[in-house]
């Protein structure tokens, strides 16, 4: 099978400008991938403007003096740098100033400064249906199982490039059949309180990832919908477990009620003790009688989950660092209400625009001890921080925060 | 000697270099160092070793999204293989290739070979031309 291209793409490809080097890096991609054609897309979300070296910066530079400029909506996933001021990143020159560079050549190109990881809770929703080019795996996945939107997972570079040229390969996850599901994840053996308690769904997230990898699989015996902050948390943990673009569940997500009957190849039936096994696995650190840091936000923070961590705060002054990740959307409206100096008056060190697992603001230490109530969080800090990870409610990050050292509630289910 | 014909995936120069075959797959991101082009990941069969400059023998990749950002790194580094031989094409690799291209830097050649044959290149220089053509000159 050989690419076609239309008349239209191919006159923009044979250009010099911005435009048809992006159109003709779609084009190579799609010839790579196998893709018959290349589809028009509805928006696009790029993760391609955090800085992992100087080339990354000079390739936008030449986009940006080729005079591209992107075609559909593009928001911004997270930057190396707090462009608010919120929090202080240790990136060293010249990476510092080469991650500067970066962002501002994404800001010419048109590109939303949104910089945030959950561009949905950011009013960057796409219609069912639609195709569209979207990066960072958390958003990918959430835009595919929970809008219904159709994208692959584009990574540096392709993002950027559909998002100019308005076009994606149309393979994969664009096209219906790729999208039914071939496995079944089945919960109903596990007890309704588990179910409703928030850490159920990172933590049931990171085993389905691990289970699932690339699959499309359909989670069945949820018989309450767990709200949008629960499937966010559920799909980041999946995505960072495993290679998941879109997952289904039966009664909640948007298309799980669109494949007739289901005759998956698979079922696994997760019982209480699988479970409780994979809640283990997010933790990493040796011992539980040292904190360092409390990390919550990955995927960034929406307004409900700022309104828990001050109820549960209530007004308590931390003994350690307590880092929340959110984009500057909610920043704003935080600050309208005076919640952002409260917040940070208890010691909270509130993180905009970025993350502590992309960029350095952790303390520098080798040693460290990191608990978060992120599934997320828990796969990437060991690796990318150097730190251990404690996994707990966002209630037991609180209470440690509190009290300078790891408290966990009783679990009695 | 061995000589195989590979089909081309990404155009490139003609090169030459000692043959680095890999006996497992490996992912670009958080497996080669961007900097050195070291095989930094500490589970690899071929941790240590360094894939500047050698025909490199790929019997699969790990996909990331971020692995056609270090490949490109390491192009603009100047410490990219001479040539890449991949068993699958990997689309998401492969960019770094066509990006550092649209840029106006040399690229390496990368084809595709079936990777019953990638044992006949171990421990030999090999030469590869811009036609695909992948021959085993020299023991190495």
């Amino acid at each position: 099978m050989s690419l076609e291209l239309s008349a239209g793409e191919r006159a923009v490809a044979a250009g010099s400008d911005g435009r048809a080097m992006a159109m003709r890096i779609v084009a190579d991609s799609a010839r790579l991938l196998g893709a018959p054609g290349l589809i028009p897309i509805a928006s696009a979300h790029i993760d391609g403007a955090l800085y992992h070296g100087d080339s990354g910066t000079l390739f936008a530079e030449r986009l940006v003096a080729g005079g591209a400029r992107v075609a559909v909506r593009a928001t911004l996933n997270v930057g190396a740098l707090d462009l608010t001021g919120c929090a202080r990143v240790r990136l060293e020159e010249p990476a510092r100033s080469m991650a500067r560079r970066m962002m501002e050549a994404y800001r010419k190109l048109g590109c939303e400064q949104s910089w945030t990881c959950a561009p949905y809770q950011a009013g960057h929703r796409p219609a069912f249906g639609t195709d569209v080019a979207w990066g960072e795996s958390n958003a990918v996945v959430f835009c595919n199982s929970v809008l219904g939107a159709r994208t692959n997972r584009y990574g540096d570079f392709l993002d950027i490039a559909c998002a100019i040229s308005g076009r994606a390969p149309d393979y994969g996850l664009h096209r219906p059949e790729n999208r039914r599901p071939t496995l079944t994840f089945d919960v109903s053996d596990l007890p309704a309180a588990f179910l409703a308690d928030e850490t159920a769904w990172p933590v049931l997230g990171s085993l389905y990832g691990r289970e699932v990898g690339n699959a499309v699989g359909i989670v069945t015996g949820v018989k309450k919908h767990p709200g949008e902050d629960a499937l966010k948390a559920f799909g980041a943990a999946a995505a960072s477990s495993g290679a998941v673009g879109l997952f289904h569940i039966a009664g909640v997500t948007p298309e799980a009620g669109t494949f007739g009957k289901i005759e998956a190849e698979t079922t696994i039936h997760v019982t209480p003790e699988m479970a409780a096994d994979a809640r283990k696995r997010l933790s990493t650190a040796q011992t539980v009688d040292r904190l360092d840091a409390v990390a919550i936000g990955s995927p960034h923070l929406s307004l409900d989950e700022f309104g828990a961590l001050e109820r549960l705060l209530a007004g308590r002054k931390l003994s350690v660092p307590l880092y929340a990740c959110t984009g500057r959307h909610i920043l704003t409206e935080l600050d309208k209400a005076g919640r952002r100096k409260a917040l940070e008056s208890c010691g909270v060190t509130i993180v905009a625009d970025t993350c502590v697992v992309v960029t350095p603001i952790l303390a520098d230490r080798h040693d460290g001890v990191l608990m978060t109530n992120s599934g997320k969080f828990a796969q990437y800090a060991p690796g990318n921080t150097g730190y251990g990870v404690l996994y707990g409610s966002l209630a037991d990050c609180v209470e440690s925060a509190v009290a300078g050292r790891p408290s966990f509630a009783e679990i009695d289910r | 000697m061995s000589a195989r014909a590979g089909e081309i995936l990404v155009p490139g120069a003609a090169s030459a270099g000692k043959a680095l075959v890999l006996t497992a797959p490996i992912s670009f991101w958080g497996g080669v160092d961007p900097k050195s082009g070291r095989i930094a990941d500490v589970r690899h069969p071929q941790h240590g070793e360094i894939i500047a400059g050698r025909v490199l023998f790929l019997p699969g990749t790990i996909g990331s999204s971020s692995a056609s950002a270090v490949l490109m790194e390491l192009v603009h580094s100047s410490n990219a293989p001479a040539a890449m031989v991949l068993h699958e094409p990997d689309a998401i690799l492969l960019l770094g290739l066509i990006v550092a291209r649209e840029m106006g830097w040399q690229t390496p050649v990368a084809m595709k070979l079936d990777r019953q044959h990638f044992s006949a290149f171990d421990n030999h220089r090999v030469e590869v031309t811009a036609g695909g053509m992948i021959r085993a000159v020299a023991a190495a």
